[in-house]
Formats: structure tokens, C-alpha cells, sequence
């Protein structure tokens, strides 16, 4: 088995043996969600901490469910309501789940490496959820995994990701997973979002979204995240939907049997519009249920993983 | 250091001998289902299934189970392949035969019992076996059974099968230390 690993800190570090054991554990996971019992006794007895330091719902929600069907207990520990938001530290906060024999930390951060970091010291298997703007590896690998269940591969295949790359987390382990995995990435958006430096990383970057968009199998759109980017990064909402929203208009430069995917939340008319949202090419909400199988496959892996991260 | 333990011909005996005992315990119309556990048992469960065929004048129907979350032994195997589980329709009210190529703990059984479970519940379940090598940690047995050996704990059986090898023959050989 190509998987000895005891925590999931990024995609960065994995190799392709070792995300082929993800994606080929995550597809018997799923045949166990299309079963009249959709729980296995897998993790019965182990306690998951979800820790989300930063807001969260969906990949909540699925690391709960996934952790759920594997009969595992989990504890919800968001950090509005919590000893964070009393000056306690990151380190302090763990050490007291770990108290309390938590077996995974499943860690929400808005600081790159805060799941490295706890790696270094903690005795429970580490999950990465989302750190800053560095890497969200359980949504490349749910990604991959859509790719290669509709397309039978990803080696070979034209993926463009479209839109902020330079803050997306989802971009940074898309990229990882698809280059490992033997795949052409195009980046694409504008060009204060998409620098060239993205180029090192084996990536084509344009700023021309026909270019971008016509050789595509795959186009990954991605959220404009508001809430990260300060005023000066495009003029303006209508702006980007006009000069790079995947709207009717462009139809005709899209490949007919593109896949259309969106990590969600979508801002429907801003990057994309409801005819491909809700188009016959889009597998927006086959993502989130693979998602499902990948975080129960990424549990059950590292359960039996013995080898010990290098820390950086 | 290795000996035979069954040959191609008396390997071919033993099931055709376990199939027979399969037919007489269960009627035609028990609607019998053999499945094979992942990785071991699924060529022998398809193997008995055909001979079944020849028994009942009718087509068998055979399964594969994977049983890797069900074990209760996971935290000390690290991190265990995945295979696929498919069962041939609903197993409720059916006649379960479980095959398995090696009999030793009793673990992989056990959990075998608690995945079928998950899927329906069966009339009854037996087990068939190639070879009971003893070593029992749980109070289980084969209901029916190919060849019982005695090897000591270092010792591993080997079961080849011409699905993946050269000949069908069962080998014990001296595990490498």
C-alpha cells in the first residue's frame, strides 16, 4: 500500500502513488453512501475534533458526515464560541483537545502552515482543511477525483482554472494534484490575480480567457473571494463577470464535453451563469458528493498511517 | 523452505468435494449465494460456483466482499488495500456461503459477518474453506472444509491459484525472517 502517512497537511508533499491510494479508497468509500446502511464501523471508538478557526459550512459538514459514517465521535469546536476568542493560543487549544484523547484535528486556518505547525507537536493525526491562501488538499483530491471519474483519467487532459489563483487555496492543491497527476493546467484571470510566477509550478498562465477556455476538458471555476482581496485587484464585480464569467455568450468557445466544476460557494452571474451551473455539463454537485468519499477515505488512510511528517 | 500441501489434482478434489457438500446442506431452493472474500476467496467462490452450476443444473450466483472497515484489528494492520465488495442482488432471506482461501484467526470471518450485515439478512451464513491452518482467536469454524494443516507460527501458507499463478497448488513455506 503507497500510504503510510499519519496526517494530511498538503498535496504539495504527496505523490502520485500516494493520491492514486486516496482516489482508489475513496471510490469503495463511495459505493458504501449508495448502500441501505451507509456507515462502516471502520473508526468506531476514535474522536474527531472538527477545529475550524476560520467559518466554514460545507467542508464542515462533509468532514462531520464523512467522520460520522466511519462511527467515529465528533466534536464541533468553531472559533466564534470558543477559547480562541479568549486570547488562548493555537498550541494551548490543541494540547486541551488532545486532553481530551481527540484522535484527529481536522484544522480550518486563515494562516498558511497553521497545520504544519501542529504537526510538530501533536499526537493526533493532523487533517488540513483549508490553511490561508496555501492549500486545501481534500478539495484538490475531491477534484481529481471528479476528473477522473467522469473523464476515466487525468493524465493527458486541458484543465484550466479560471479566476483568483492568486489567493485560492483550491487553486494551489488543484495544481499540485493535476501536475502530479499528469494533466495540462492552464491558469487564467486577470492578470493582478494570475501572475506569471505561477509559471514555476509547471502551470501555462494567460490572461486571455478564449485562449484559456477553447482546448479545455476540464474548466475549474473559482470564487471571487471578496472578503481576501482589497478594492484594487480588478475595477470592478461587473467588470470580472464581463470580462471572465463563463456565461452564455461564450457557449461557443467551450468544448461540448468540458466538464463545468465550481468548489462552491458560486456567485451565480458573477463567475459563472446558471446555464452552465446548471448545464448537463456541469458536476458541480458531484463534487460535493465525492467530497464525501475522499474525507472518508483520507480518515481511514491516515488512521493506518505510521510514518511521522518530516517537519519543516 | 517450502512443501506442498495440496497439488493441482488434489487441490480440484477438495473443492469439487467441498461443492458437493454445499449442495447437500443446502436445498436448490435455499438460492444459494457464494461470495468470495477480497483477496483470497474470490476465485475459489467463483471456482465452487461453477460446480455448483453442474450440481443444480442452474446458474450460481457469486459475490466478492472487501471487508477492510469491518475489522477490529485495523489499528494494529496499518493501512489495509481496499478491494471491490459486490453482492449479486439482495442477500436478504438467501443462503450465504462465505469462501475464504486460509482459516487462521477466525478475525476475517468475524468481520465478513458484521459487513454482510450491513447489506441484509440472510436465512444463514456458512463458511467454506480451502485450508484450516488452527490458530483460532475467536470461536469460529468452516462448515466446510478443504485440508487442515498444522504449521508452525513462522510458517505462511501459500495458496496459488492459476488465476495469478503457473498451477493450482497450496504451498507451506518458512516465512522470511
Amino acid at each position: 500500500m503507497p500510504w503510510n502517512r499519519r496526517h494530511l497537511l498538503d498535496l504539495q508533499s504527496l505523490t502520485a502513488e500516494e493520491i492514486s491510494a486516496v482516489l482508489d479508497t475513496a471510490a469503495h468509500f463511495k459505493t458504501v453512501g449508495e448502500r441501505s446502511i451507509k456507515k462502516v464501523p471502520a473508526l468506531r471508538g476514535k474522536t474527531v475534533v472538527n477545529l475550524f478557526v476560520e467559518p466554514s459550512t460545507r467542508t464542515r459538514i462533509s468532514f462531520e458526515l464523512a467522520a460520522l459514517r466511519l462511527s467515529a465521535d465528533v466534536i464541533q469546536f468553531s472559533a466564534d464560541a470558543s477559547s480562541l476568542k479568549k486570547g488562548e493560543s493555537l498550541k494551548d487549544t490543541v494540547r486541551n483537545l488532545e486532553a481530551l484523547n481527540a484522535d484527529f484535528i481536522i484544522l480550518r486556518h486563515s494562516a498558511s502552515g497553521a497545520p504544519h505547525f501542529l504537526a510538530r507537536f501533536a499526537q493526533a493525526h493532523i487533517i488540513n482543511a483549508g490553511d490561508g491562501a496555501h492549500e486545501h488538499p481534500t478539495q484538490g483530491l475531491l477534484d481529481v477525483f471528479t476528473i477522473r471519474q467522469e473523464k476515466g483519467r487525468v493524465a493527458g487532459l486541458n484543465v484550466t482554472i479560471l479566476g483568483d489563483i492568486l489567493y485560492s487555496r483550491v487553486a494551489r492543491s488543484n495544481i499540485w494534484a493535476l501536475r502530479k497527476l499528469g494533466a495540462r493546467v492552464t491558469l487564467c484571470g486577470p492578470p493582478t490575480l494570475v501572475p506569471r510566477v505561477f509559471e514555476k509550478l509547471g502551470c501555462r498562465v494567460t490572461w486571455d480567457l478564449e485562449s484559456a477556455i477553447r482546448d479545455a476538458d476540464v474548466i475549474n471555476l473559482l470564487r471571487i473571494q471578496h472578503e481576501r482581496q482589497r478594492k484594487t485587484m480588478f475595477p470592478s464585480i461587473s467588470e470580472y463577470a464581463g470580462l471572465f464569467g463563463l456565461n452564455h455568450s461564450r457557449r461557443h468557445l467551450v468544448k461540448p464535453d468540458a466538464l463545468i466544476m465550481h468548489p462552491g460557494p458560486i456567485n451565480r452571474g458573477v463567475e459563472i451563469d446558471n446555464s452552465f451551473a446548471d448545464g448537463s455539463q456541469s458536476v458541480i454537485l458531484d463534487q460535493v458528493a465525492n467530497g464525501l468519499a475522499v474525507r472518508m477515505a483520507v480518515l481511514f488512510l491516515i488512521n493506518g498511517g505510521r510514518q511521522e511528517e518530516i517537519a519543516a | 523452505m517450502s512443501h506442498v500441501l495440496l497439488d493441482a489434482a488434489s487441490l480440484g478434489r477438495a473443492l469439487t468435494r467441498m461443492a458437493h457438500q454445499i449442495a447437500e446442506r443446502n436445498g436448490d431452493e435455499d438460492g444459494v449465494i457464494v461470495v468470495g472474500v477480497q483477496a483470497g476467496g474470490i476465485h475459489l467462490a467463483r471456482r465452487l460456483a461453477l460446480i455448483l452450476r453442474e450440481i443444480w443444473q442452474r446458474d450460481v450466483p457469486h459475490g466478492t466482499l472487501d471487508v477492510s472497515m469491518h475489522r477490529d484489528d485495523l489499528d494494529a494492520r496499518g493501512t489495509l488495500v481496499m478491494r471491490s465488495t459486490h453482492l449479486p442482488g439482495d442477500i436478504t432471506g438467501r443462503a450465504i456461503v462465505l469462501v475464504d482461501d486460509v482459516l487462521y484467526s477466525g478475525r476475517t470471518a468475524r468481520a465478513a459477518l458484521d459487513a454482510l450485515n450491513d447489506f441484509g439478512r440472510p436465512r444463514r451464513i456458512q463458511l467454506a474453506v480451502l485450508v484450516d491452518r488452527g490458530g483460532r482467536e475467536l470461536p469460529i469454524a468452516a462448515d466446510f472444509l478443504g485440508v487442515k494443516a498444522s504449521p508452525r507460527a513462522n510458517q505462511r501458507i501459500d495458496v496459488r491459484l492459476t488465476e495469478h499463478s503457473q498451477r493450482d497448488e497450496v504451498l507451506v513455506e518458512d516465512a522470511m525472517s
